[in-house]
């Protein structure tokens, strides 16, 4: 009985691997024989950062059951410190994967601390309060990196909240974060390639912890934190296990993210709660806590309104309406009856004929 | 399951379409594909639209007039809703589209992106209004239609202080913003040779830019007699509103980004009567090119455009200019197409809305004098 | 001096904050949802207004209470469309994510109507502006207005919920939905008055919002939305009078965090602040404890 389970989960696992892994070969055949439109070779790479960002969110939303409104501060931790450490060896570490797999180690690092330090104080806070919290520290986030300057010459590190005047470089230094106009001239280290490997880590880290001994404890707490607490399961370490784990996730995507573009900054678009609340939407979308289904939500709604383009001006008018029209579709109790009742219909037919 | 089969068929549907995306690209080779980029979404938008729509304006005219080199002109706009990722997907979809020339992006950020993609196709690329330096520098294929952040903030302390118009000085700034914060900080860098004085420097950010009491009180407490203002001017109609409300009157100098104010509707004009800035263009300008330019666009659009507008319909003609110095055909490749543009951009001079004879160094950076005007009797006027 | 002229910005700025969060936490007490496009209500209200005053040249007062009831017919549609088929959803995210699809729409219909560029509003408040201290300081019409139809919504909001069958009933439904429904209480009317009472509310928050800070695009609901929503956070969601107090408050740690700390930083410390206040009492300042059972 335990074995055909735990093979149950096995399976589903390596479903939701499988899909990545075939999308990837399919996406590398088209691609080699030059198939591939411009526009999707180009969002390969972030779709990447998508799809880790939304199961590394699931992990917070669907496992622990606690709601994040800064998922995208840690993804710009992330971003911003990997970025940094790229453009301050770019010319010391020639060998690009090498740097690539430091910068990521730092970017997930740095973005795992942050969540650590976040979450001691917040995780005791319930529902939407713990939200709204989320949301802050994700715009405190952003605001301290809009204001950050940080330059290097021949006498190391200068650094400055104020302006890079402020940061008093001598002749030839050179200025690598500089406040709002972010850090510009991170090497372009990752593709597609890269951002695969990072999918299938990711899902094996997810997957393999909502399996474990620590996954079901984790999950006991979402059903019910007095029960659990009262059989003895920690749970300050257990929610904290899993939101530092979603945060230095987070924080891979932001090291995806950040080496391929050449200019990184914090906008309100893409590191203020507008991001975060999109990956939420990918998550809720996808169905909560369903992994396979936060993949598959990333990747339509991250193509849906590139597809939109033709639509000009009514684009993301569109695109708000079919949204609304696919949660409605997905969540509403009276279209679930209502499509298991189409379904019921059509497997019925099927019998007769 | 069924639902399970289904999202999988609507993923790959999805990408089949945006594969399909790059079927019609070499289709037309007798025709200028010419691609725009800019914010027509989001907060703004207000530039991205006055872009699209003031160069398709000039577009329409060079295309009545026989087009470039014999050549009519396509244009096709896409919206990057001002995230530097979603403007390289705009780049991308406008490359499978068979562009050949490139405006845009319409801001820094943006543009700094789109450019490190661009000088790989070394796809010529003309900036209306992307004033940062990271748009330009190490890309030879990237050129600028309006004046570089360093030259805005040097020109306005150089312009301040040659004219004795202060001794204190206040800056107000958006310090989220790239190019307001690049423009503050070569003006604080050149202040310094300058004969007034800094007296207080407040920021504001993207969200919090509604009350500005702090900073005007801040710079009133200073006693600075005049207030530096490298924004847009949305934020701009609000900081005057709420000085002339705290009874604080103090002469107000802003750059290009502040073009456009009168243009707000229903701004109460009176409100920025003396306001003084440095910019190449104002709607109201004299001369039959600019007339003509406002009236047709307010003809066609509904608005007054403003210096992005300008801007843009300079660069349909900055890059007939060079299309026909270079001789060049739609049948070049793109990177051919842009080595003979580059080559051409750096011998031309062009005289457009936002100056006269301008030229461009070999870092793309253009070279024009910068014009300072003040609103008077709720107009632009030239000072002399 | 100054610090006292930065209290009274303060609380200017608070006032516009707290009429936005009533809106908010009435309908977040409720029908226990954040209505991401509240902000968004607000942003149509104002340009209601600003097209049957600016535009149009109707009466002020007529033009406000066109915007009035539109806005609610606006909010019981949004309602009855987006919201009311997932309240009975498996998880209560999925209506916060209807809100938001709202909220972007709404946005980009008043993009595509109204155009991107700003509109100046032209404030409907005459009011005199008090000027204190030999006019070292000034207190705009505007803020009188504003926190006197703070007060006044308020004490009407509570009197209504308290005194009112109505009022009653939304307070049954807040409680316990289920059994309300038991009681006889309508759950679906029930709602869809607080909506409505809450996009009322919004179109004259629009009002103020755009008088007291006369600049008009199709964006401007969306920050003063999430200030507001911070706001009545801190001053314990659910809880009217706390809205007020947690606009209020939150509106003089702006103004005195960009004042004395740093003007780049004041985002930064409006947040801060509101972690600590949420960490020291976790349903804000006004909240109700919530004693948990198994």
């Amino acid at each position: 009985m335990k074995s055909l389970k735990n093979n149950k989960n096995l399976y589903n696992n390596l479903i939701t691997i499988g899909i990545v892994v075939v999308g990837y070969i399919l996406v590398t055949i088209l691609s080699a024989a030059g198939v591939l439109s411009n526009l999707l070779q180009g969002l390969l790479v972030p779709l990447c950062a998508y799809i880790i960002l939304a199961v590394s969110l699931n992990l917070t939303v669907g496992i622990l059951g606690e709601l994040s409104l800064g998922h995208a501060g840690f993804m710009c931790v992330g971003a911003f410190t990997s970025a940094f450490f790229s453009k301050c060896t770019q010319n010391t570490i020639t060998f690009a994967p090498l740097r690539f797999l430091i910068a990521l180690l730092i970017g997930a690092a740095c973005a795992g601390v942050i969540g650590f330090l976040i979450g001691m104080p917040v995780l005791r806070l319930k529902g939407d309060y713990l939200a709204i919290v989320t949301l802050a520290f994700g715009e405190i986030i952003k605001n301290i990196v809009n204001v950050l300057f940080i330059g290097k010459d021949a006498k190391g590190f200068h650094f400055s909240m104020k302006d890079s005047l402020s940061l008093n470089l001598e002749e030839g230094g050179d200025v690598i974060i500089n406040g709002a106009q972010g850090i510009t001239g991170t090497p372009k280290d990752s593709n597609f390639t890269v951002g695969v490997i990072l999918i299938i880590l990711t899902l094996l880290i997810v997957l393999n912890l909502i399996h474990s001994r620590d996954g079901r404890a984790i999950m006991s707490i979402r059903d019910n934190l007095i029960a659990a607490e009262s059989v003895g399961i920690h749970i300050t370490k257990y929610k904290l296990m899993a939101f530092t784990i979603s945060a230095a996730l987070a924080g891979t995507a932001g090291v995806l993210y950040s080496h391929n573009l050449n200019s990184l900054m914090a906008t309100p678009k893409n590191f203020g709660y507008n991001m975060s609340i999109m990956i939420l939407v990918f998550v809720v979308l996808g169905g909560i806590g369903n992994i396979r289904g936060s993949v598959i939500a990333a990747v339509v709604l991250t193509l849906l309104p590139e597809l939109l383009r033709g639509l000009n001006d009514y684009r993301m008018l569109i695109y708000s309406i079919v949204l609304i029209v696919m949660m409605l579709y997905n969540w509403a109790p009276n279209m679930i009856a209502f499509r298991k009742k189409l379904a019921n219909r059509f497997s019925r037919k099927k019998e007769v004929a | 399951m069924k639902k399970k089969i289904m999202s999988l068929c609507l993923v790959l549907a999805m990408a089949a379409m945006t594969l399909a995306g790059c079927g019609g690209s070499s289709a037309g080779s007798d025709t200028f594909k010419i691609g725009g980029i800019g914010p027509t979404t989001g907060g703004a938008a207000v530039y991205g639209i006055a872009v699209r729509n003031a160069a398709e304006l000039a577009i329409k005219e060079v295309n009545a007039a026989g087009g470039i080199n014999g050549y009519q002109i396509e244009y096709k706009f896409e919206d990057d809703e001002l995230d530097n990722e979603k403007s390289v997907n705009a780049y991308n979809t406008l490359k499978d589209w068979g562009m050949n020339m490139l405006i845009g992006s319409v801001t820094s950020g943006c543009c700094t992106a789109v450019a490190a993609e661009s000088s790989n196709d070394n796809m010529f690329q003309l900036t209306p209004s992307g004033s940062s330096t990271d748009c330009t520098a190490n890309n030879d294929n990237v050129f600028q239609v309006c004046f570089s952040d360093p030259n805005q903030g040097i020109g306005a302390a150089q312009y301040i202080g040659s004219n004795n118009l202060a001794t204190k000085v206040a800056i107000i700034y958006d310090s989220s913003d790239v190019y307001s914060s690049g423009i503050y900080e070569k003006f604080v860098a050149e202040a310094a040779n300058q004969p007034f004085e800094v007296v207080s420097t407040e920021a504001f950010t993207a969200d919090s830019k509604t009350d500005f009491s702090v900073q005007l009180q801040k710079a009133s407490d200073a006693g600075a007699d005049l207030v530096f203002l490298p924004i847009y001017y949305t934020e701009a109609s609000l900081i005057l509103t709420q000085a002339n409300t705290m009874g604080y009157a103090p002469k107000f100098f802003g750059c290009d980004g502040l073009d456009g104010i009168l243009g707000v509707e229903n701004f109460d004009t009176s409100l920025a009567e003396g306001v003084m800035l440095l910019t190449p263009f104002a709607a109201d300008a004299e001369d039959a090119a600019t007339q003509k330019f406002v009236s047709d666009y307010k003809a066609a659009y509904g608005d007054i455009p403003n210096q992005f507008a300008a801007d843009a319909y300079d660069a349909i003609y900055i890059i007939k200019a060079a299309a026909e110095k270079a001789d060049a055909k739609p049948s070049d490749s793109v990177a051919d197409l842009g080595t003979k543009m580059e080559d051409a951009m750096r011998t031309i001079t062009v005289d457009g809305l936002t100056g006269a004879a301008m030229s461009w160094d070999a870092d793309g950076a253009v070279n024009k004098a910068p014009k300072a005007m003040q609103i008077i009797n709720g107009n632009y006027s030239l000072i002399q | 001096m100054s610090l006292l002229s930065y209290l009274i910005n303060g609380i200017s700025l608070g006032s516009v904050y707290a009429i936005i969060a009533l809106g908010y936490t009435m309908v977040y007490g409720i029908a226990k949802m954040l209505n991401f496009a509240h902000g968004d209500v607000i942003m149509v209200g104002g340009y209601l207004i600003f097209t049957f005053v600016s535009t149009l040249n109707l009466p002020i007062p007529v033009g406000i209470l066109l915007a009035v009831v539109l806005c609610t017919c606006l909010g019981i549609t949004i309602e009855a469309i987006a919201y009311r088929p997932l309240r009975n959803a498996a998880s209560s995210l999925a209506v916060l994510i209807t809100a938001i699809g709202v909220s972007y729409f709404l946005q980009n219909v008043a993009l595509i109507i109204f155009g991107a560029n700003t509109k100046a509003f032209t404030s409907v408040v005459s009011t005199e502006p008090i000027k204190l201290f030999n006019e070292q300081i000034t207190i705009s019409g505007e803020t009188i207005v504003t926190i006197i139809s703070c007060v006044v919504i308020m004490t009407v909001l509570t009197l209504f919920v308290n005194k009112t069958k109505a009022g009653q009933a939304m307070l049954a439904v807040s409680e316990d939905k289920g059994a309300a429904q038991l009681m006889g209480i309508n759950v679906n009317r029930t709602i869809s008055l607080t909506f409505a009472i809450g996009s009322g509310l919004a179109a004259i928050a629009g009002m103020l919002l755009c008088s007291a800070y006369p600049s008009l695009t199709p964006y401007t609901g969306s920050m003063p939305g999430i200030k507001a929503f911070v706001a009545a956070v801190f001053g314990g969601i659910g809880s009217i009078p706390g809205a007020l107090i947690g606009g209020i408050v939150l509106g003089i740690i702006e103004i005195l965090g960009k004042a004395y700390i740093s003007s780049q930083l004041a985002d930064a410390i409006v947040f801060l602040v509101l972690i600590l206040v949420l960490l020291i009492k976790p349903t804000g300042i006004l909240g109700k404890k919530i004693q948990e059972k198994v």
